[in-house]
């Protein structure tokens, strides 16, 4: 089951709705949940076939009529809810991060800024950020359910998964991650990052751009769609701080951001921000620790 | 093969942003303007398919006259031609508007294969693409980091969490939407960027496009609080790395 339904039925109560949720997957794995799961048979309706998943949604949105439809902002929810709003003309708030005067509050420049929006439509179509909204205690409950079945063909053919390459760095293994982001300028400094992360007796990670620059490999890159990380210490060096990376390093236990930009996101998240230019800095620290 | 790319120009992400005066976007007076970086591999994908399968490359976008400057590196990446749609309130729409005048453009031209980025750096809705797509009737696919066109169709892979991808395929005409590690953007080389003065870039009053009314809009725009409290360092650089080991040691065991 994809992770975050939790999250959505969070959203729920903190808004004090009444809910229903449209689930596609299997009868063995069915959520904690209070409410109705309508379920549609991924066995036949498919891992991903939007044309189907839409049509079976919009049938239970005729029937159930919600104020609201929520999904979770992840690669299945953006890429099905903007296909219900158009089929709806509903307008589509995405991202949320907050519920506040009853407006959705949103992200906006890398989250630099937030935006409240007033949706004019009669329904909503919403996408939570993943992590935003959770629940304060165990979810407890069965579902009634009601199973659903696709009549429908899709014009898009899922042909499989390809997994990540496994061996080379397990980063959730180190204690210590020093990671290297767009900052670092070129792949020769690269080095300088991995001086640190030994001196520390941890292992370098790095950002998105990094590694899809190809100036560090695919199973050191730390982020929604590389490795989630709570080590220790992490040291994000040269790295603004996306969303998308925050969600993979938070939790860490201690953060430390090196970086020239004051009022970089990571200094959301980060217990100490220094203000420098990493590549006079990050030498002079690991010098300093080595000598030691 | 006729193809078309629609990309948004925003700011740098690194800029200082302030809240405009109705408090209802961002200021656009003093930023630096570029291409959405999503924008900037759907672009490339788009011209390595126009070097591969030949035919028309547009390129469109919709905006104040400055997103010409974006436009034209666009066009030294290798599109033929670019639509600009002149809005100079564009950044008032919402993403139903937006994928509207797209639509409107694109339902009489026959477009194989159009190309949008996963979302907007500023705004990040990520819905103009799927919603232009479902305006026209025609499939599409969001998040893609791998793109081959054979036989008359299209085998894309989407980027899903945790590292894997799923492969999925699609007829023509369809949409796709791009994710960062499509594919390595071109730098334009001088030569094109010559060349790119010359081509065709048509001026369209958005009014002629649009057809539909926004149905949601920015209540207030807004900073967070910074709820970081983490403390800042500044100064000189030895200095730095010595108040950072104190700190390290005081604070985890790390240097212990």
């Amino acid at each position: 089951m994809q992770g975050g339904v939790y999250d959505l039925i969070a959203f729920a109560k903190k808004v004090g709705a009444e809910s229903a949720m449209f689930l596609v997957g299997s009868d063995s794995e069915l959520p904690k949940y209070e409410g109705t799961v309508y379920l549609a048979d991924v066995a036949t309706c498919g891992e991903y076939n939007p044309d189907v998943h839409k049509q079976l949604l919009l049938e239970i949105i005729g029937k159930v009529k919600p104020d609201m439809v929520i999904f979770c902002h992840s690669s299945y929810g953006w890429d099905l809810a903007p296909r219900v709003a158009s089929a709806l003309k509903a307008g589509q708030v995405s991202e949320v991060v907050d519920f506040v005067d009853g407006l959705p509050v949103v992200p906006v420049c890398n989250s630099k800024l937030r935006r409240k929006v007033a949706v004019n439509t009669a329904m909503t179509v919403l996408t939570l950020q993943a992590g935003a909204f959770s629940l304060a205690d165990d979810p407890t409950g069965t579902p009634t359910l009601e199973k659903i079945s696709a009549g429908a063909t899709g014009r898009i053919e899922f042909a499989g998964y390809e997994y990540a390459e496994k061996g080379g760095v397990d980063l959730t293994k180190a204690a210590v991650i020093v990671s290297a982001g767009r900052g670092i300028g070129k792949p020769e400094n690269i080095a300088i990052v991995a001086g640190l992360a030994k001196a520390l007796r941890g292992e370098y990670g790095a950002s998105r751009p990094v590694v899809d620059a190809e100036w560090a490999e695919h199973n050191r890159q730390v982020g929604t769609t590389g490795q989630t990380v709570s080590p220790k210490l992490y040291v994000a060096c040269g790295i603004s701080g996306a969303i998308q990376h925050l969600a993979g390093m938070k939790k860490s236990e201690f953060i430390v951001a090196i970086n020239t930009d004051k009022d970089a996101p990571i200094g959301e998240v980060a217990d100490v921000l220094v203000v420098a230019d990493l590549k006079q800095f990050i030498p002079v620290l690991t010098e300093k620790i080595e000598a030691m | 093969m006729n193809i078309l790319v629609c990309i948004k120009q925003v700011p740098d992400m690194e800029s200082k942003f302030k809240v405009n005066g109705e408090g209802s976007w961002y200021d656009s007076a003093d930023l630096a303007w570029r291409m959405n970086e999503y924008d900037e591999y759907a672009v490339e994908q788009a011209v390595q398919l126009k070097e591969q399968a030949g035919g028309d490359l547009t390129v469109l976008c919709i905006g104040p006259e400055r997103v010409k400057e974006t436009m034209k590196k666009a066009l030294a990446m290798g599109c033929d031609r670019g639509v600009h749609v002149a809005d100079d309130d564009s950044f008032k729409k919402d993403p139903f508007s937006i994928a509207s005048i797209i639509a409107e453009h694109a339902k009489t031209k026959s477009y194989d294969v159009i190309f949008t980025g996963m979302q907007s750096q500023d705004r990040g809705s990520a819905q103009v693409g799927v919603l232009a797509a479902e305006t026209l009737g025609i499939p599409s696919v969001t998040t893609i980091v791998g793109f081959v066109f054979e036989g008359g169709k299209i085998t894309v892979k989407r980027e899903l969490e945790g590292g894997v991808k799923a492969v999925v395929k699609l007829p023509v005409p369809a949409l796709v939407t791009c994710q960062l590690g499509l594919n390595t953007p071109r730098y334009p080389t001088l030569p094109n960027i010559m060349k790119a003065k010359k081509k065709e870039l048509l001026t369209v009053p958005v009014a002629e496009l649009l057809k539909t009314s926004a149905v949601q809009e920015t209540r207030t725009l807004y900073f967070p609080e910074k709820k970081g409290g983490g403390l800042i360092l500044e100064g000189e650089i030895g200095e730095l790395a010595d108040k950072l080991i104190k700190i390290l040691k005081d604070k985890t065991a790390v240097l212990a």
